[in-house]
């Protein structure tokens, strides 16, 4: 019985860590008025807690829980040691933004860690049930986050609109799982895999269920035709949430991607890849064509997070070699999405900064936080020597290396199209004489993390070869 | 033949229910079709010899759900004649829908003869077996894990719906508990020393 009780922990160890981390987090809460600084310095000690029980394991071992739905794996660990810290950073960004507007509630730090358990799940899942669990908790949390400001109507119309589009979404996946279970006769991805790989039992089947399964993971990107939610959740919740939603939940996207067309859904990869192609250009040219006519700064990073998730979608389309350029790009989208989102924060102050013209004159206010924009924006471009560049890069060397020359010239295209509404900030923050508003002031700890996490694209763009091994191996 | 015909008995009413459902004018009266709905399903349910989970069909919709319907339904005061306006404006999508679903029906019907796995009958059981015993072995052996995730996301809904809608507003009435203990005797109860009257 211990036997069995050790082989069970051993497989979900950091999911059990940050569950009790959840509980202590919600009984601190409690704690009158100092619950809000005791339930943020245990959020980030789970953080650091489960760090440690991920990284204490062995970096190459593949731990299965029994039945084999759940898995400690290579690529987990590493999805979950990035998402740890990119975490932590993220707490730092919304706590200095929650007590500028007397929003800091506990419940946050409850729900961050919750949404950081559903990606946890996500990431280890090797069964769809586990999968989907999963998303659910990890989506449940962040409808909760969006509408996290009660008295704002723009946060209650992007909750909404969220949960009602995300419910859609969790049917539609939740239909094509069980379709794909009533055809192959197993939840787990291996079993899905062994049914459909000799292709003579119920095509037609497994190809509707993939269907609906890609709708679910198409949502989860926000990749079009199922973008319609990103701009209003991005532009209606409080910026905080704004970033969450916008960066981790995409490394969750993923492994959800990773684990169900590669690991279940590999022998129909002609399939998914036609869909996927058509989801990835539409993203293209949506992402970048509609952003260039946005006003405000959050919509704008929302159709950018379109374009950047075509080319995650990309190196999916490049076969076996594109999906460790695929997790590079996920890896660099979600740094450069918390730098940019942690800077609209920071010159929000204690307003807001969501419109593109309250960036005018920047240098003049905050001239190191204006480089930092900058190196975060000309690395959304793609420009040498920032980290954005050996991104897309590597996704489309991965592309020409796999015979899609045409989708690498599309992408092209359109990320040159792209850099345009990149460039306007800079352009507006030096070039721009702006209102005479005063400094830029920030919390200590704010500035800090977000100098380091923006200098850390420059870091990468220098070093580049570090990650991209870090993330060939993760995948094995 | 008698499952047959018992089948075909409980069909009727089942659909007799529904159909209750959703032309009763009144909620009330709607709410109440939908438990007879639900009980005659735990009935078929019960000729699939899936007894566990008539029973909780029986205990968690009829029970728990169905009694929170109408108390919502009597708590909202629905007005029953605003919400019935539309009913013939969407009866024309509301047949395409129909149609739709009895059309993908009959396609599960015909694939049933098309080589799917589906086409197994069911096996019997043997006389002793207990549904409740293998579902529960299911439930906290072999899926214990997905069982705790299920649990962290019934926790979650509940932290979730108290964030949204327990906060402070100006005017809110509540009761301080430790002020209501800490009360003294001096503070509620005064003598008052008076005169005695007189009746003249």
């Amino acid at each position: 019985m211990n036997a069995e009780i050790a082989a069970f922990l051993g497989a979900c160890l950091p999911e059990v860590v940050v569950g009790a981390g959840i509980c202590v987090v919600l009984l601190a809460g409690l704690s009158g008025r100092h619950g809000r600084g005791l339930a943020y310095l245990l959020t980030l000690a789970t953080l650091a807690a489960s760090a440690w029980v991920v990284g204490a394991s062995q970096p190459e071992a593949v731990v299965s829980m029994p039945g084999g739905s759940f898995v400690q794996d290579p690529l987990s660990r590493f999805l979950k040691l990035f998402v740890l810290a990119l975490m932590a950073a993220i707490f730092v960004y919304a706590r200095a933004y929650l007590r500028e507007r007397r929003l800091e509630t506990p419940e946050f730090y409850v729900l961050g860690l919750f949404a950081l358990l559903g990606i946890f799940v996500m990431v280890s899942s090797m069964s769809f049930l586990t999968m989907y669990l999963g998303l659910e908790i990890l989506a449940l949390a962040l409808y909760a986050m969006v509408a996290l400001e009660r008295g704002s109507a723009p946060g209650a119309e992007a909750a909404m609109k969220y949960f009602v589009l995300g419910a859609i979404s969790s049917g539609c996946i939740l239909y094509g799982i069980s379709i794909l279970y009533g055809v192959t006769g197993s939840v787990l991805f291996s079993g899905v895999a062994a049914a459909i790989e000799p292709a003579a039992v119920g095509q037609v089947a497994v190809l509707v269920g993939l269907a609906f399964v890609l709708v679910g993971i198409a949502f989860e990107f926000g990749a079009v035709p199922f973008h319609m939610w990103l701009p209003d959740v991005y532009h209606g919740a409080p910026t905080c949430v704004s970033l969450l939603v916008s960066t981790v939940p995409k490394v969750a996207a993923f492994a959800l991607a990773f684990r169900i067309l590669v690991d279940a859904l590999g022998p129909v990869q002609a399939d998914w890849q036609l869909l996927l192609t058509v989801f990835a250009v539409l993203s293209l040219v949506v992402g970048n064509l509609v952003a260039i006519v946005q006003t405000n700064i959050k919509r704008m990073l929302a159709y950018s997070t379109i374009a950047h998730v075509a080319f995650i979608l990309l190196g999916f389309l490049a076969g076996e070699g594109g999906l460790p350029s695929a997790l590079y790009y996920t890896v660099i989208y979600a740094l450069m999405a918390a730098a940019a989102f942690g800077i609209v924060i920071l010159v929000g102050g204690s307003g807001e900064a969501d419109q593109i013209a309250d960036f005018r004159g920047l240098n003049r206010r905050a001239p190191w936080f204006a480089l930092m924009m900058l190196i975060v924006m000309i690395s959304m471009v793609g420009v040498p020597p920032f980290a954005g560049f050996y991104a897309k890069w590597w996704v489309l060397w991965a592309l020409v290396d796999a015979g899609q020359t045409w989708l690498a010239v599309v992408a092209v295209i359109f990320s040159v199209i792209g850099a345009f509404y990149y460039l306007r900030i800079v352009w507006l923050m030096y070039f721009d004489e702006g209102l005479n508003l005063p400094p830029v002031s920030a919390a200590l700890d704010l500035r800090v993390v977000l100098s380091a996490n923006s200098l850390l694209l420059l870091g990468l763009g220098l070093f580049p070869a570090g990650l991209l091994e870090l993330c060939a191996r993760a995948l094995g | 033949m008698l499952t047959l015909a018992i089948f075909g008995m409980l069909a009727a009413v089942l659909v007799t229910a529904a159909t209750g459902v959703i032309v009763s004018r009144n909620p009330v009266h709607a709410a109440m079709w939908l438990v007879l709905t639900f009980a005659t399903s735990a009935v078929l349910w019960l000729l699939l010899e899936a007894e566990f989970l008539a029973i909780i069909l029986v205990l968690v919709y009829v029970g728990a759900v169905m009694v929170l319907f109408l108390f919502v339904v009597m708590m909202l005061d629905v007005n029953a004649t605003v919400a019935r306006e539309g009913f013939t404006r969407y009866a024309a999508l509301g047949s395409v829908i129909a149609a739709i679903v009895v059309g993908e029906l009959l396609a599960l019907l015909w694939l049933r003869s098309s080589g799917l796995p589906i086409t197994r009958p069911l096996a019997g059981m043997p006389d002793g077996h207990s549904n409740t015993r293998e579902i529960g072995l299911e439930l906290f052996g072999g899926h214990v894990f997905e069982f705790e995730l299920a649990a962290f996301l019934l926790l979650l809904a509940i932290v979730a719906a108290i964030m949204l809608t327990h906060r402070q507003r100006p005017g809110l009435k509540y009761q301080d508990v430790s002020a209501q203990v800490k009360v003294r005797r001096e503070d509620r109860v005064r003598l008052v020393k008076m005169a005695a009257e007189r009746d003249e």
